[in-house]
C-alpha cells in the first residue's frame, strides 16, 4: 500500500492511492477523506494514525490488507481477516454513515456516527513553565479584553491557567462566548494565543512551545528552588568563591549559611539577606514576584542584600549571585568599604552558571483539553447512556480523542483530559452555540473484542507487518522550537 | 495483479465492510448461512474493480448530464446518468450526484442475483440500497448531523412500500452542497434516484445572499470538483426562526414537485434543529436530548 504523490502544480498534489487520482490542495483531503495534502506531502489521515499509536503503546494489531493477497475466501475465515484496528475496534474508523438501517435501534450501526462530540462543558488547562510572575491567583485571564478564564494554583516551576468552561462559553455576553470559544479552539489546535492577566503579565501561549512573557520568550524552567540549587552545586562552588546567593521568587538560597555549605565547612561571610528567613540559608520573599531575576521583580540583585557585617566580612571576599535558571548571574568582590563591586566572572564560575542552565529543562506551554461527554453524545452510542459510562469506568471501553490517550476522571460522567499536541492537526472545531467540537472515540479492548468473537489468532506484532504495510508517524510539533 | 478493495467485518461480526478509494460500504443481509456466504462473496466479487470502471469514465461523469442522451458505457455509470437525467432538464447536475446510490444498488443487485435472503442493505456512506422479501421491513433511523449523533427520527419501510433506496445529502457530508440544509433524507424507488433527488432538494434549502452563510468556490477546495466554480456552503451561522422555516420551505417545495412526479416517495429536511417532513409514513420522533419537545412541535405542528 505504498503511495506516492507527484507534484502536478505548484501547490496541489495528485494522489495516486486509488484510480480517482484526486488533485489535493494543501491542507485539504481527497474525495475519500483518507489521504490529505500536508505541506505538499501526501499523508494518510485515517486509521494508520490509530495504528501507529496502538503500536507505540504496546498494543497488538491486525493488519490492513497487507500486500493485497486476498485468498478469495469470505472474510469470516480467519485467514483473510482484515482491519486497521489495534486494541479492538475504534468506532468510527471511517466516514460516518448518517443513516442507520436496523430493526434494532440499539443496533451497532449507531456507532458509525460517533465521530465528534460537541462539548459545551469544556476548557483547557494551561501549564506555563516559568517562575516569572504572570498574575495573582484567581486573577482574570483575558483575550481581546474578554474574560476567558483565571490564574489557578501554581505547580512546580510552572504557572497554571484554567481557561474556558461553561460560564465563559455561554454564561456571559455573546462576545465573551465567541472569544472564549475561539481561544479554546486555537489553543487546542496548537496555535498561539495572546493572553493578558489582570494585574499581571501578557503571555503568548502555544502548546509545545516556550511561553512569551511580556514579549520575551522564556527559555528554561528553573533547575530547582534557590535552596535546592545551592544543594546541587555547593561542591562545584567550594573553593572557587566565598559566597553564593541563588535568587529565587520562592526560596532564595545562601551558600555559607545553607546546610550544604556548613557540611563543606564554608566559613561565614557576614552576608545579610532581606526577606524572611525560613531555615538557615533559605529565605522567603526576598523581593516581590515579577519577571526579573529568578521570578522576582528585581533587575539589580544587590537590592536583596543588606550591608555585610563588618565583624565577619573582609575586603576582597568574592560572591556569585545567580538566578535559578542561570539566565542571570553576576560576580562581585567586596571593596575596602565592604561594598560588593561587580567584576568579570572567572571562567570556572561561568562554567557553573552554564551548568545550571544546562540542567534546566526547556520551558514549554502545555495545553490539556478537558471536556465532559454529555448525555446526547453518549446517547449516540447507546440508548442507555449510563451503560457507556459504566463500560468506560470498568475499562471495558477505552476513550481516546483523535486517537490520543486520555485521562478519564474518576466519579460521574465521562470527563476526560487530553494533551492537545498528541492529536492530529486541526482536530478541534466549534459550533456557534458556542461550544467546541472535539474528536472522541470509544474503543473496545482486545479481550472484549475476543468476547465478541474476534480472530485473536490473527493478531500479529508490528515486526511482521513492516515489510508490506505503510505506517506513518504523526507529525506533532517538536517541542522547544518555534517555527 | 488486480488492486483489491479492503475487506473486513465490523466489530459485531455480522456487517461486512468494503472500502476502495472513496467508496465505503457497509453490507448486511439476513438469511441462512449458505445464502449469506454466497451473497457476501458476490458483493466482494462485484466490488473488486468497480472503482476502476467508474474512473475510466470519470471526466464525463463529472460534466453536466445531458438530459437527452447518454454517452456512458459502464452499467453503473449509465445508472448514474439515468438517475440524474430527468433532473438535468431544470438543474445543473452531474452523474456524480448519484454515484453513491448507484454503487450501492450495483452491489445489492449482485447479492440478490446469487442468493436468497430475507432482507439486505448496502449502505454507501449514508446512501442505501435495500432488498426486502415479502413481509419483511426495515426501521430506518435518521441522524441529522454526523457530528451530533443521536437519532432525530425514524421511519419504516415495508416490503409493500415502493421505496428501495434511501439517501442523505447536506452540507456536513463528504460531498459539497450548494444549499444550507444540515441533512435532507429522501426515500425513493432506487438508491440512485434517492441520491440524486437528495442532492437537488438539499441544494434548494437555501437563503441566497444571506450574510450568515459562508460560501466558497468548489474548485478552490477540490481542484477537480464536478461543481467547478459554483459556490458551495462552508458555514452557516445561527439563523432566525423565520429564516430557517423559509429555507426549509424552499426545499420542501422542491421535494413536493419530485413527489408529484413520482421521483421520490418521501423526504425529511433538517436545518438548525427544525425538521420538515414530506410524505414520510410513520415518521416517529426519537427521544433523547433536550430538543425533543421542540422537535415534536416542528414535526407535528
Amino acid at each position: 500500500m505504498l503511495t506516492d504523490a507527484t507534484a502536478a502544480a505548484t501547490d496541489k498534489i495528485r494522489c495516486d492511492a486509488c484510480p480517482v487520482m484526486c488533485y489535493i490542495k494543501p491542507g485539504a483531503a481527497g474525495a475519500c477523506d483518507r489521504y490529505a495534502n500536508h505541506n505538499g506531502e501526501l499523508v494518510r489521515v485515517d486509521p494508520h494514525i490509530v495504528l501507529q499509536r496502538t503500536v507505540s503503546h504496546g498494543g497488538q494489531i491486525v493488519p490492513f490488507q497487507a500486500g493485497g493477497d486476498w485468498d478469495g475466501k469470505i472474510v469470516h475465515e480467519p485467514s483473510v481477516f482484515v482491519t486497521a484496528i489495534g486494541a479492538g475496534t475504534t468506532y468510527p474508523d471511517y466516514k460516518p454513515a448518517p443513516f442507520i438501517v436496523s430493526s434494532e435501534i440499539d443496533g451497532v450501526d449507531m456507532v458509525t456516527v460517533v465521530t465528534e462530540g460537541i462539548f459545551s462543558y469544556c476548557g483547557v488547562k494551561v501549564k506555563i513553565d516559568t517562575d516569572r510572575f504572570l498574575g495573582p491567583e484567581t486573577a482574570t485571564v483575558r483575550v481581546q479584553g474578554e474574560a476567558v478564564g483565571h490564574v489557578t494554583t501554581s505547580e512546580y516551576g510552572s504557572q497554571m491557567l484554567s481557561l474556558g468552561g461553561v460560564h465563559h462559553l455561554t454564561g456571559g455576553s455573546k462576545k465573551e462566548g465567541r472569544v472564549t470559544c475561539d481561544a479554546l479552539m486555537d489553543l487546542s489546535n496548537c496555535k498561539p494565543v495572546e493572553l493578558t492577566i489582570d494585574g499581571g503579565a501578557s503571555v503568548v501561549v502555544q502548546a509545545g512551545y516556550p511561553p512569551i512573557v511580556n514579549g520575551i520568550a522564556e527559555e528554561r524552567m528553573r533547575v530547582g528552588c534557590g535552596s535546592a540549587t545551592i544543594g546541587m552545586f555547593a561542591k562545584q562552588w567550594h573553593g572557587k568563591v566565598d559566597e553564593v546567593v541563588v535568587v529565587d521568587d520562592h526560596i532564595t538560597g545562601v551558600l555559607s549559611e545553607h546546610q550544604a555549605g556548613k557540611l563543606l565547612d564554608i566559613p561565614d561571610t557576614g552576608i545579610k539577606m532581606k526577606g524572611r528567613r525560613s531555615t538557615p540559608g533559605r529565605y522567603f520573599q526576598v523581593a516581590e514576584p515579577g519577571t526579573g531575576w529568578g521570578g522576582t521583580r528585581i533587575s539589580d540583585p544587590l537590592t536583596v542584600l543588606g550591608p555585610f557585617d563588618p565583624k565577619t566580612a573582609r575586603p576582597g571576599m568574592t560572591m556569585l549571585m545567580v538566578s535559578t535558571t542561570g539566565e542571570h548571574a553576576a560576580y562581585y568582590v567586596l571593596d575596602e568599604a565592604l561594598k560588593p563591586v561587580e567584576k568579570p566572572m572567572p571562567a570556572d564560575l561561568k562554567a557553573s552558571v552554564e551548568r545550571i542552565q544546562e540542567n534546566c529543562e526547556p520551558a514549554l506551554c502545555t495545553v490539556l483539553f478537558m471536556g465532559g461527554a454529555g448525555g446526547s453524545l453518549r446517547a449516540g452510542v447507546t440508548d442507555n447512556p449510563v451503560r457507556l459510562t459504566r463500560s468506560v469506568k470498568d475499562a471495558l471501553t477505552r476513550v481516546t480523542s483523535g486517537g490520543a490517550p486520555v485521562y478519564v476522571w474518576p466519579g460521574g460522567g465521562i470527563t476526560f483530559m487530553v494533551d492537545v499536541t498528541r492529536l492530529p492537526a486541526g482536530a478541534f472545531g466549534y459550533v456557534p452555540t458556542p461550544a467546541l467540537v472535539a474528536p472522541i472515540e470509544f474503543t473496545l479492548r482486545l479481550s472484549d473484542y475476543a468476547a465478541l468473537g474476534g480472530h485473536m489468532d490473527h493478531v500479529r506484532p508490528l515486526a511482521s507487518l513492516k515489510e508490506n504495510t505503510e505506517i506513518r508517524q504523526m507529525n506533532s510539533p517538536q517541542p522547544g522550537s518555534r517555527p | 495483479m488486480k488492486r483489491l478493495p479492503q475487506i473486513g467485518w465490523l466489530a459485531d461480526g455480522r456487517r461486512l465492510h468494503l472500502q476502495d478509494g472513496p467508496i465505503d460500504l457497509i453490507v448486511e443481509a439476513r438469511g441462512s448461512e449458505t445464502n449469506l456466504r454466497a451473497a457476501y462473496h458476490a458483493a466482494i466479487r462485484r466490488f473488486t474493480g468497480l472503482l476502476d470502471e467508474l474512473c475510466d469514465e470519470l471526466p464525463v461523469l463529472r460534466t453536466a448530464a445531458d438530459p437527452k442522451q447518454c454517452l456512458l458505457e459502464g452499467v453503473v455509470a449509465r445508472r448514474m446518468h439515468a438517475a440524474v437525467a430527468p433532473l438535468a432538464v431544470d438543474h445543473f447536475i452531474t452523474p456524480m450526484a448519484a454515484v453513491a446510490g448507484a454503487v450501492a444498488e450495483e452491489i445489492l443487485g449482485a447479492m440478490v442475483q446469487e442468493a436468497r435472503f430475507e432482507r439486505a442493505y448496502v449502505n454507501n456512506g449514508g446512501d442505501i440500497a435495500l432488498y426486502l422479501a415479502d413481509g419483511s421491513r426495515f426501521t430506518v433511523g435518521l441522524v441529522d448531523r454526523p457530528d451530533r449523533p443521536g437519532l432525530i427520527g425514524t421511519t419504516m419501510i415495508a416490503a409493500d412500500d415502493p421505496s428501495r433506496g434511501i439517501a442523505t445529502s447536506g452540507r456536513h457530508g463528504r460531498s459539497f452542497s450548494l444549499g444550507i440544509a444540515d441533512a435532507v433524507t429522501v426515500l425513493a424507488p432506487t438508491a440512485a434516484q434517492a441520491d440524486a433527488a437528495a442532492t437537488i432538494i438539499a441544494n434548494a434549502v437555501d437563503l441566497p445572499g444571506h450574510p450568515a452563510i459562508v460560501r466558497c468556490r468548489a474548485d478552490e477546495l477540490q481542484p477537480d470538483s464536478d461543481l467547478g466554480a459554483r459556490l458551495v456552503t462552508r458555514g452557516v451561522n445561527a439563523l432566525e426562526q423565520r429564516e430557517i422555516l423559509s429555507a426549509l420551505e424552499a426545499g420542501a417545495d422542491k421535494a413536493r414537485m419530485l413527489l408529484a412526479a413520482g421521483w421520490i416517495d418521501g423526504a425529511a429536511l433538517r436545518l438548525q434543529g427544525e425538521t420538515r417532513v414530506v410524505a414520510l409514513n410513520e415518521f416517529g420522533v426519537m427521544p433523547p436530548a433536550a430538543s425533543r419537545r421542540k422537535m415534536e412541535s416542528a414535526i407535528y405542528a
